[in-house]
């Protein structure tokens, strides 16, 4: 099982506060690893440092043993790494259609003839449908984005990432904020695309129920530090993080 | 009657010059948060420029298509030169192009004196005809018909075009269009230059219609154009269309009706749009 994605001790500081702290960890490749931790305990600032918006304080990450640690956001999408926020980002005044559409010409270069009407690139169209149909969406097609509820808007945000036909998929928490309705149909999708088998995927959850019989390799987080790392049975059956996670410090687990 | 048509017409026109200038500010505003208060400068090249064409070939339409390349390279250097630099720093952006608009108005007068040039309107164009009571002037129906041509042609590459979509996208999160892997530093160039194009078409065809051109009217219609902005909604870019056939109307009937807040009318109309509505009237960013 190859590494595609590594860290090397990599560490950020805001000031005095020390959000990960000298982190060491292999993600391997078209396997799914969880990344849980309480609140506070640097999940999404890790994230921020794999994808690019923030620059560690020090420490290396490498994609496919290639270093990535001074390249930009957009030109770590193109390497092959993408993304979701804990805060769904979608573009509101779009429609759901035109949204995906948009991730999807987004593997073309800018150019000219893009100045042509959108319906001579009528595979571009199909592939956005069929990536709606994957997440469940292909009847909200022509509406607003704005329009759409909180759990719609997480997966539309799905079908742009997958449209991006990125080996690796970080997606934050995408439970977060949805009511208990809504959420065993994102978990559908995610199992789809994990079904799939050809995508490395990395998760950030809160809930240890929906992490366990997903992942492959989990990994705890605890105050900036890499706490554990094995596959969910050695996570569960591991003291430290009992007591550090999921004992008293953090009752929240029964979800 | 009469004479609320006139005055109609004549505000249209005047707002369809405004809308020109300022369909393309609110959308570099709106896409890369960019301040340029060189554009009142690129729209007076392009009546300079155009009508200097326009003397020379003794045609007007070579003269309109003079302003326009006068406009697109004017804007990739303004673009490359002046912008570029300073993205994402407000403060300097504002410094840098108010000084590049200062250079660009003086260098008019050094390449074609400091003088008011005299413009008039084509043959075909001159003089106006009868429509029952209202005398109708064919320029100014031909101001009204460029500038909705230019607003259905925009919002079809806006609505209907790849390019649009990103544009669209980019004014409301350009983080996240990066995000997606997208150059949107080349897209906003394309931006820049069709603006400028836009502005320095609104200048030779301001020419024939006031008759004369000087290098001040590039400040002097950039200051309406930016609260057309502000009215419409930053980044709205029918938003800018509405606000400058407001601001157009406002200043014509004003100007005869109660010609002492002539002046005043549109800072009023901005004032009170900031205060009811800071975010302008048509806030549906990027929904074209």
């Amino acid at each position: 099982m190859d590494t595609i994605l590594e860290t090397k001790d990599i560490t950020i500081a805001f000031g005095g506060h020390v959000a990960v702290d000298e982190v060491s960890v292999q993600i391997p490749e078209k396997q799914f690893t969880s990344v849980i931790g309480p609140n506070g305990a640097g999940k999404t600032t890790f994230f921020n440092l794999l994808s690019g918006q923030l620059r560690p304080t020090k420490g290396d990450i490498y994609f496919k043993g290639e270093s990535i640690t001074k390249l930009s956001p957009t030109k770590r999408t193109r390497k092959g790494i993408g993304r979701s926020f804990q805060i769904t980002n979608v573009f509101p005044n779009l429609t759901v259609l035109e949204n995906v559409r948009l991730a999807v010409q987004s593997k073309k270069q800018v150019r000219f003839q893009m100045l042509k009407h959108f319906k001579s690139y009528k595979d571009q169209e199909e592939k956005a449908l069929e990536l709606l149909g994957e997440v469940l969406l292909k009847d909200k097609a022509n509406s607003l984005a704005s329009n759409l509820a909180h759990g719609e808007k997480r997966k539309l945000e799905i079908a742009m990432l997958l449209a991006l036909e990125t080996e690796i998929l970080l997606l934050d928490e995408p439970t977060a904020g949805m009511s208990l309705e809504e959420v065993p149909a994102i978990l559908e999708v995610i199992h789809n695309i994990k079904r799939q088998g050809d995508r490395t995927i990395v998760l950030i959850e809160h809930k240890m129920d929906m992490i366990l019989d997903l992942s492959d390799q989990v990994l705890v987080l605890f105050n900036g530090q890499l706490l554990a790392q094995g596959t969910p049975e050695d996570i569960m059956d591991n003291e430290t993080v009992q007591s550090a996670y999921l004992g008293g410090l953090y009752d929240d687990n029964s979800a | 009657m009469d004479l609320f048509f006139n005055l109609a017409i004549n505000g249209l026109a005047t707002g369809m010059l405004i809308f020109l200038l300022a369909s393309g500010l609110t959308l570099i505003f709106g896409l890369m948060d960019v301040l340029n208060f060189a554009h009142g400068g690129l729209f007076a090249w392009g009546a300079f420029s155009g009508v200097w064409v326009y003397d020379l070939t003794g045609s007007f339409t070579i003269g309109v298509l003079g302003a326009i390349v006068t406009g697109l390279l004017l804007g990739v250097l303004t673009e490359w030169l002046i912008i570029k630099p300073v993205y994402g720093n407000h403060v300097q952006q504002i410094l840098i192009t108010l000084g590049f608009m200062l250079v660009l108005s003086e260098m008019l007068k050094v390449v074609f004196g400091p003088n008011p040039i005299a413009a008039e309107p084509p043959a075909g164009l001159e003089g106006s005809f009868q429509l029952g009571d209202v005398i109708l002037i064919k320029y100014r129906l031909f101001i009204i018909l460029i500038g909705a041509l230019v607003y259905a042609i925009t919002f079809f590459i806006l609505k209907k075009t790849r390019v649009g979509l990103i544009v669209r996208a980019g004014v409301m999160d350009k983080e996240m269009v990066q995000s997606l892997g997208i150059n949107i530093r080349f897209v906003f160039m394309l931006v820049f230059m069709a603006g400028s194009a836009l502005a320095a078409l609104g200048g030779i065809l301001l020419a024939p219609y006031s008759g004369v051109i000087y290098a001040e009217m590039g400040m002097e219609f950039a200051i309406l154009a930016f609260i057309v902005v502000v009215i419409g909604g930053m980044g709205s870019f029918t938003g800018s269309l509405f606000a400058a056939i407001l601001v157009g109307l406002a200043q014509a009937f004003m100007a005869y009706y109660v010609p002492s807040l002539s002046l005043a009318v549109n800072m009023l109309l901005m004032a009170a749009v900031l205060i009811f509505r800071p975010q302008g009237l048509f806030s549906l960013k990027g929904g074209a």
